[in-house]
């Protein structure tokens, strides 16, 4: 028996994320005695998926196939469900994200398991096996149990350390033999945004609201995003008024992040938008509203014209 | 094109949520009930194809109980032509999907929001199209249809993808797919009373998972206030107490 990670690649590199989720798979596996089997699908190059070893890993299936790049989620389910079924899996992990959200439903069905997703931390009990979930878009934990006894997990972001160990990985080419008309997702053109922190990425994250009044005063909030390495995000009515794309924003009803520090300037901080930020480490507010909502959930906040913070805080980080 | 639009019943997005039953179940006193915000932004894009002249026939689905009936008429106000409700109480992901499958079989597109603002499970389209054998593309931000043939944007990472999947295809659709929830308007509201609305009896299926318990989160803090001339304590203390800069 094992655990089986599916550990994505982006253009053939790994990430914080993929390291979290190998890291969470070991330290469960060391409770339950059992190995961790890494599964790598794409071209990845032998260096960076030794690197899996060194969070966990015992053994890392390599499936570099390039048909598996259109992201077939069929395709790629039959993939994940045949290394489960070889290595003899009885809990499989993916990370809560596009990815890991698309598959992992599917490999349920599949091996005839139990799916959790947005799981946010080890079991808390083996038999039964019981593990803690966000519900209400981050409202509410929920203790959930899994019945069968193939048990399938996707992990909320930034919820468990990485935690390196002395292993090393035997790196093994695997086949998981899928059919060619499998497949039947064609790309037809990917715009990928270049030079920008990625949102889901950052460890920081800056964000404008309404209280910006307009996108020409963007540009003090790039400038602080840039100097911090952080990612730049913003509230919906600022999506929705068109002064930043879509992709900006952050939010119950659009992305969904985790950073160590979520800096607001001028967000009142309405239900609907904590839904997408309450998992942030720490909160800081500047706001001119000393009622905002927004002051309730941060944890430093400013009650202030955020014209007069913002040069003021450039200023101090770039002492830093 | 035949489209399905799946609608989860939820509680309105500013519900305070409580427990009750010693946290073992959540409590539904006075919540207002509405159409799970992404499957409201899916099923707003699938009238506007059907606008176009793209899509035959709208229905949209769910499975619950009666009190269910007044999200699905709310669908039927925004545009769909037939509704089906499925009598079952919705258990866990496997056992709706599976609820689902009997009526999805049917249509060449499901449509079906990224997650449920209850559950957060993720979960249903994904089952729905393994246990049928459809394909599934998700995080989907965009939907059109050019000489008959599906055509979809797809969110990835740090960018997106134009791609072509073939029918029958289950769609999880996210932000961007419409840009803001079609309102009824009064005529759709008198007509959504005369379309069908079929109820459909559960068929046997298991549950693979159970919620035992509910929390809330620990109560925060209070907010450290700072004064707006003194930036440069907000910034000691980010440095040094939260550690995060």
């Amino acid at each position: 028996m094992s655990l089986l990670v599916y550990t994505e690649n982006w253009d053939g590199k790994f990430k914080k994320l993929s390291f979290e989720l190998v890291s969470y798979a070991k330290a469960m596996a060391d409770k339950l005695n059992l190995p961790v089997t890494a599964l790598s699908i794409g071209n990845v190059a032998d260096d960076e998926l030794k690197q899996l070893g060194n969070y966990g890993a015992s053994k890392v299936l390599n499936v570099a196939d390039n048909r598996f790049d259109s992201l077939d989620n069929k395709a790629l389910a039959e993939a994940v469900a045949h290394a489960a079924k070889s290595e003899n899996a009885q809990i499989i992990i993916f990370s809560h994200n596009n990815v890991g959200k698309a598959i992992a439903p599917r490999v349920a069905v599949k091996l005839n398991g139990g799916l959790v997703s947005g799981v946010t931390a080890l079991p808390e009990s083996f038999d039964p096996f019981v593990v803690k979930k966000k519900v209400f878009t981050q409202k509410a934990f929920a203790h959930v149990q899994i019945d069968p006894d193939i048990k399938i997990l996707t992990l909320a972001q930034n919820s468990f350390e990485l935690i390196e160990t002395e292993n090393n990985a035997v790196t093994e080419t695997y086949d998981p033999q899928v059919a060619d008309d499998v497949f039947s997702t064609t790309v037809k053109e990917t715009n990928k945004v270049t030079g920008k922190v990625l949102l889901t990425d950052a460890e920081i994250v800056i964000s404008g609201g309404r209280g910006m009044k307009g996108p020409e005063n963007w540009g003090q909030l790039e400038e602080l995003a840039d100097i911090l390495g952080a990612g730049l995000s913003c509230s919906r009515p600022v999506s929705d008024e068109g002064w930043r794309g879509h992709e900006e924003h952050v939010g119950q009803t659009g992305k969904i992040i985790a950073p160590n520090l979520y800096f607001t300037f001028g967000i009142s901080g309405a239900i609907q938008h904590l839904g997408g930020v309450s998992s942030s480490k720490f909160i800081v507010a500047i706001n001119k509203d000393p009622e905002a909502p927004i002051f309730e959930a941060a944890d430093y906040g400013i009650v202030g014209d955020l014209f007069k913070v913002l040069p003021q805080l450039i200023e101090e980080v770039k002492k830093m | 094109m035949k489209f399905l639009v799946l609608i989860s019943n939820v509680p309105d997005t500013t519900t305070k949520i409580r427990f009750v039953d010693d946290n073992k179940a959540f409590d539904t006193t006075g919540v207002q009930w509405i159409i799970n915000p992404w499957d409201e932004l899916a099923l707003t894009r699938a009238v506007e194809l059907k606008e176009a002249g793209g899509i035959e026939k709208i229905t949209v689905a769910n499975v619950g109980e009666s009190i269910t009936e007044a999200t699905l008429r709310k669908a039927l106000a925004v545009g769909a032509d037939d509704a089906i409700r499925i009598e079952a109480k919705p258990k866990d992901a496997f056992y709706v999907a599976t609820q689902l499958a009997q009526v999805a079989k049917d249509y060449d597109v499901v449509m079906v929001g990224i997650e449920a603002s209850d559950y957060n499970g993720s979960a249903v389209g994904g089952m729905l199209a393994e246990i049928l054998g459809f394909n599934s593309v998700s995080a989907v931000s965009g939907m059109n249809i050019e000489n008959g043939q599906l055509s979809l944007t797809r969110e990835i990472d740090g960018g997106q993808q134009k791609i072509d999947v073939e029918t029958p295809v289950v769609t999880i659709v996210q932000k961007g797919i419409a840009i803001d929830p079609r309102i009824p308007a009064m005529r759709g509201i008198m007509m959504a009373r005369k379309k069908p609305l079929t109820v459909v009896p559960a068929v046997d299926a298991e549950e693979k998972t159970e919620y035992i318990s509910f929390e809330l989160p620990p109560p925060k803090a209070a907010c450290k206030l700072v004064d707006e001339d003194n930036v440069k304590e907000l910034v000691r203390l980010l440095q040094e107490e939260a550690k995060v800069l």
